[in-house]
């Protein structure tokens, strides 16, 4: 089976909730004329990614009564969607969020579990922490998603993995640093790095949607990347300007990679749990 | 030593998107800049014409009556090249009347009211051109305050402020930057002889090496005197960051209300846009 994945890497305004969505309407019409079964927007989206006192003006609840979800609920009649916005839930508490839309309905919403404070990062003074890492079933397979910092912890990934992921759909606002002599920046061969090495280790389906644009002094890079479960680049997009970027993932390829290298077979769970218990149970 | 090579392609794709995104998205499709005839302004001006489109920039030569004629004639060298419009308007006579009311003004003072006489001819010719004032302070003259506060430090964006004085180099000669520029010394040009390695007692390549693992490495000063820096040499280079560090900020606002600007009113510049 043959699953086209579209990965945009948009250029957003920040804190325009309403040209942004227009801008995902656009690259939806695109996907679709693409054929593409399945399209991933970056962290943030709709917003843009320095909100800082903006959070709350650009909260959006995923819903069909929602100004903005229900054109994209809509739109999730004619092919999946991976969008990032501001969650506020019923406490007025603010989440940077993934949702996964799919045939007019919401199939799953993921919090960032991890706000980087630290450095050029500011989000846990603004974001509330998710507290839940779950895979969720599509019409492709069981998916898994992460935001951005999220994957530079290697838990969420290996979590999704064991709760049944195959395809794990990662979204980023990354801002790019580290220039040095190489041709890449640093933030972007670590993350990669990071991505080819989750394929690798969890025989499965990578796939990173990183966001382009400017936000003051800060550039984000894009390149989405997809790796397939041999770790092997699928595609990979253009660095710093707007596109769409077109992974053809071959289902098949799990079963042969795993028949192959039986490492999700062979992964002792029990024993993960027994010493993380022993671990945390020490003073 | 360390190799502070940087990847020019990557820097130029970098920069010169910065500039695009930041000129237009408040509306603007042009640039200004003041061309003094060093390696900065000229770097800034290139960026910029690769950004914009070469009839989108405006070139300033704005000289004193001390002025080193070289320093024009290496500004129209930029513009020559890269065939940009320019306007020249002498300061002299913005700057002469302050001046002679002390006789006894010293060089800091006279240089700082001619980097500010400057300024506010780049900021009229910015609306003059309805174009953006662009920014030619590099990161080590930033950190270490070699600047004049509201003079040339003032811009709209400043493309070149992550980039060492010997990165700054590096990059204009990949960007074409006229060769007699890139090799002379570097000097403000605020009176006859002065040069920055002379005025700060020492040179750009010993004190980017010491920045560079200060500042980006998060080196200790004991760390780097292990490195084999003179010990003299760190205790004056963190003097001047330390010193320094109110140049690189918006005064602080006393704070009274619930909410103020600098503290909790927290916006970036590219609100909205």
């Amino acid at each position: 089976m043959r699953l086209n994945v579209a990965l945009a890497q948009i250029s957003t305004r920040l804190g325009d909730v309403e040209s942004n969505l227009e801008k995902h309407l656009e690259y939806i019409e695109q996907a679709k004329a693409q054929k593409a079964d399945v399209l991933v927007f970056p962290e943030l989206s709709l917003t843009g990614y320095v909100l800082q006192d903006l959070v709350a003006s650009v909260a959006h609840k995923p819903t069909e009564e929602d100004p903005v979800f229900k054109h994209l609920l809509k739109a999730s009649q004619y092919l999946d969607l991976v969008v990032g916005f501001v969650d506020e839930d019923s406490r007025h508490r603010f989440y940077i969020s993934s949702a996964y839309l799919s045939a007019g309905k919401v199939l799953h919403v993921h919090h960032k579990v991890y706000l980087p404070t630290y450095g050029l990062f500011d989000e846990g003074r603004f974001f509330a922490w998710g507290d839940s890492i779950r895979s969720f079933d599509t019409r492709f397979g069981r998916v898994g998603m992460l935001i951005c910092e999220d994957f530079w912890h290697a838990s969420p990934p290996y979590l999704l993995w064991l709760d049944g992921a195959d395809i794990m759909l990662f979204s980023s606002a990354s801002p790019g640093r580290g220039l040095n002599d190489k041709e890449k920046l640093e933030s972007a061969r670590w993350v990669e790095r990071v991505n080819k090495a989750y394929a690798s280790m969890f025989t499965s389906f990578v796939l990173h949607s990183n966001r382009v644009g400017f936000e003051d002094g800060l550039h984000f890079w894009g390149g989405a990347t997809a790796f397939d479960p041999n770790g092997e680049l699928i595609t990979q997009g253009p660095y710093f300007e707007e596109a769409l970027t077109i992974a053809e993932l071959d289902l098949n390829q799990l079963r042969r990679t795993r028949a192959r290298l039986p490492l999700l077979r062979d992964e002792r769970t029990s024993l993960v749990q027994k010493e993380l218990n022993r671990i945390l149970s020490r003073d | 030593m360390t190799d502070l090579t940087i990847n020019t392609e990557v820097a130029r794709q970098i920069l010169t998107g910065f500039i695009r995104s930041e000129v237009t998205r408040v509306g603007y499709s042009r640039a200004v800049i003041n061309l003094s005839g060093g390696l900065d302004s000229a770097l800034a001006c290139v960026l910029a014409v690769e950004a914009l489109g070469r009839e989108n920039v405006i070139a300033l030569r704005l000289p004193y009556r001390t002025s080193s004629p070289d320093s024009l004639t290496h500004a129209q060298m930029v513009i020559d090249k890269f065939n940009i419009s320019s306007e020249t308007i002498d300061i002299t006579g913005m700057v002469d009347p302050l001046i002679e009311r002390d006789p006894g003004i010293s060089n800091v003072r006279k240089g700082n009211i001619m980097a500010r006489a400057r300024m506010i001819v780049l900021y009229d010719q910015s609306e003059v051109f309805k174009a953006l004032p662009i920014g030619t302070s590099n990161k080590t003259e930033i950190l270490l305050g070699y600047s004049t506060l509201w003079g040339d430090m003032a811009s709209a964006i400043n493309p070149i402020g992550d980039l060492y004085k010997t990165q700054a180099r590096q990059l204009a000669r990949d960007l074409g930057v006229p060769a007699p520029i890139i090799d002379k010394p570097p000097s403000a040009d605020l009176w006859d002889g002065q040069t920055d390695e002379g005025e700060l007692g020492f040179t750009y390549e010993q004190v980017d090496q010491l920045l560079y693992l200060l500042v980006d490495q998060r080196y200790s000063p004991r760390e780097c005197i292990e490195e084999g820096f003179d010990e003299a040499f760190v205790d004056t280079v963190i003097n001047r960051i330390r010193r320094n560090q109110f140049k690189r900020m918006m005064p602080p606002i006393a704070k009274l209300s619930n909410r103020t600007i600098g503290y909790d009113f927290l916006y970036l510049r590219d609100w909205g846009t």
